[in-house]
């Protein structure tokens, strides 16, 4: 049993050093400290552009993202995973972690963004609007109720009075994105700012009707964050021209 | 640990290495005490309500049929394949051995993307599908089924290949030269030797099934009642309702402990 225990240590030691070691020697050099931001999927490419920014503004921090859908995220801070930031696609997942006495304060919403279609290019079954959707013979792919990109879908049907027969109710938009990229479906319904993402692959058909569904992105520090003045730091720098201006050009509405 | 491993060892000459015991427990660990919490975690109060809901059922229901023709599909395809695999004498047959294990190894996603760019009307049997009989093939239930049963395959071949090997052929060659024509053979001899190998092959082809996620949602999509089988259903359930999602997931180990015991008193230990 000795023995076992010996194995097990060393095993465990080896472990800890692997995981430990450039973490402790960054420290070392810079005293910087980890900020956890957990982000909506939706936010990658912008969140990405904004941290060298954020970080030669604030030498101490050492950003770190973690995205994923806005409900998996909000369950991760709910169950106690360490987080300084939640950047949420929608203010239902938002009021999750609110309503858990999670939050900091009163989250504050910092961008917007509306649906769009995506057409393969050429856009085969001539769409050119919300209506276009529904035609017999067109393949059309959506998200489901259940997510928020559906959830604005279904609003557009309630107010445009266009009820879609979808091929398909996908998890989240960039199952849409790549069914409309694969050519297995005609069209699909996603947020402006994925399709920008897609562009070359996919072609952007904006309709007006989009305005009825604007979904809102709320900002929040995290209650007991490890590192409380640069989690508010972090959700101030999100309100800057400069941050307002890079969402901008990813195609995000002002909120 | 029930036995001490102290104990065990003083008992038996050739017993098990002490060593082994730790990781054998933490190995028992690793997969019962997830479930354990799952069923602390679960609403049960609100189970029955959250289990049968309407679009609990529909996903439960088209699971169990998906799975079931799959698996038949796996029986059909896969098992004339194993024989081929284990008895016939073609060249390059490790190789053929190798691909068959591919779905195994592959993530699902991977498959089902696989399928996808083969099946879709930009694929090439996709476009020749639509073009010479207008069918096309993502979307529909259809879909589901071939991406079971492509996940699903290398459990049925492996587990009947082993039975086929480690059964040998003496048998057959044995009736072969009292006269038997090879189908004879193979319906008297080499089918009844290898049914506990099918039965196990059946089983975790029919779990593997009614588990299956990636390669569905990547190839066939999401719609109640046509491709949202019950995996893709806890995952949607999660984005509105933790509680329903872990009453489903319940749901699914059910069925799938069911499926386990109901199969296994020869078929799963009779893999060894």
């Amino acid at each position: 049993m000795k023995r076992v225990m010996m194995i097990v240590l060393v095993a465990g030691l080896a472990l800890v050093g692997c995981g430990g070691g450039p973490q402790a020697g960054q420290q070392a050099g810079q005293q910087r400290v980890p900020v956890t931001v957990l982000a909506a999927a939706s936010l990658t490419d912008v969140f990405n552009k904004l941290k060298p920014q954020f970080e030669a503004a604030h030498p101490d921090a050492d950003l770190r993202f973690s995205f994923g859908g806005s409900s998996d995220l909000a369950q991760q801070i709910v169950n106690g995973a360490p987080a300084d930031v939640f950047a949420s696609a929608n203010e239902a997942q938002m009021k999750v972690v609110q309503d858990k006495g999670k939050v900091v304060g009163t989250p504050e919403p910092f961008v917007t963004n509306v649906l769009t279609i995506v057409v393969p290019p050429g856009n085969p079954k001539n769409i050119h609007s919300f209506a276009d959707l529904a035609k017999p013979g067109v393949t059309e792919v959506v998200c489901a109720p259940q997510v928020p990109c559906g959830a604005a879908t279904v609003k557009i049907e309630k107010a445009t009075n266009v009820k879609l027969s979808p091929a398909s109710e996908e998890q989240d938009v960039l199952s849409v994105l790549s069914k409309v990229e694969a050519k297995v479906a005609d069209a699909g319904l996603v947020y402006v700012t994925d399709a920008r993402t897609a562009q070359g692959k996919v072609q952007e058909i904006n309709f007006p009707e989009a305005s009825k569904a604007v979904n809102t992105y709320p900002i929040a520090a995290i209650k007991n964050a490890p590192h409380p003045q640069l989690a508010d730091a972090f959700v101030t720098f999100i309100h800057s021209s400069a941050a307002q201006q890079q969402f901008a050009n990813a195609g995000f509405g002002a909120a | 640990m029930r036995t001490g491993p102290k104990t065990r060892l003083r008992g038996r000459a050739s017993a098990l290495p002490g060593v082994l015991w730790l990781p054998a427990v933490a190995a028992l660990g690793l997969i019962v005490l997830p479930v354990i919490g799952l069923v602390v975690r679960a609403p049960w109060t609100r189970f029955g309500t959250l289990i049968s809901s309407q679009s609990a059922l529909a996903a439960l229901e088209l699971s169990l049929r998906t799975a079931a023709v799959s698996t038949v599909l796996c029986i059909v395809l896969g098992g004339p394949l194993a024989v081929v695999l284990a008895r016939g004498a073609v060249p390059g047959l490790r190789l053929l051995r190798s691909v068959v294990l591919l779905p195994l190894v592959l993530p699902p996603v991977v498959g089902g993307l696989a399928l996808l760019y083969l099946l879709g009307v930009s694929g090439f049997a996709g476009y020749a599908l639509d073009v010479a009989f207008g069918v096309r093939v993502p979307f529909t239930t259809t879909a589901v089924v071939l991406a079971q049963t492509f996940v699903a395959m290398p459990f049925l071949v492996v587990s009947l290949e082993g039975a086929l090997r480690t059964g040998g052929d003496r048998y057959e060659s044995i009736a072969a030269t009292l006269g038997a024509r090879p189908w004879t053979v193979f319906r008297r001899i080499t089918v009844p030797l290898v049914l506990p190998g099918l039965g196990s092959g059946t089983v975790l082809s029919f779990a593997r099934c009614l588990g299956e996620f990636g390669a569905t949602i990547a190839f066939a999509g999401s719609l109640q009642g046509v491709t949202r089988t019950l995996p893709l259903e806890v995952y949607l359930q999660r984005e509105v309702d933790a509680d329903g999602a872990i009453a489903l997931s319940l749901l699914l180990v059910a069925v799938a402990i069911v499926v386990i015991v109901v199969g296994r008193p020869r078929s799963v230990e009779g893999l060894r």
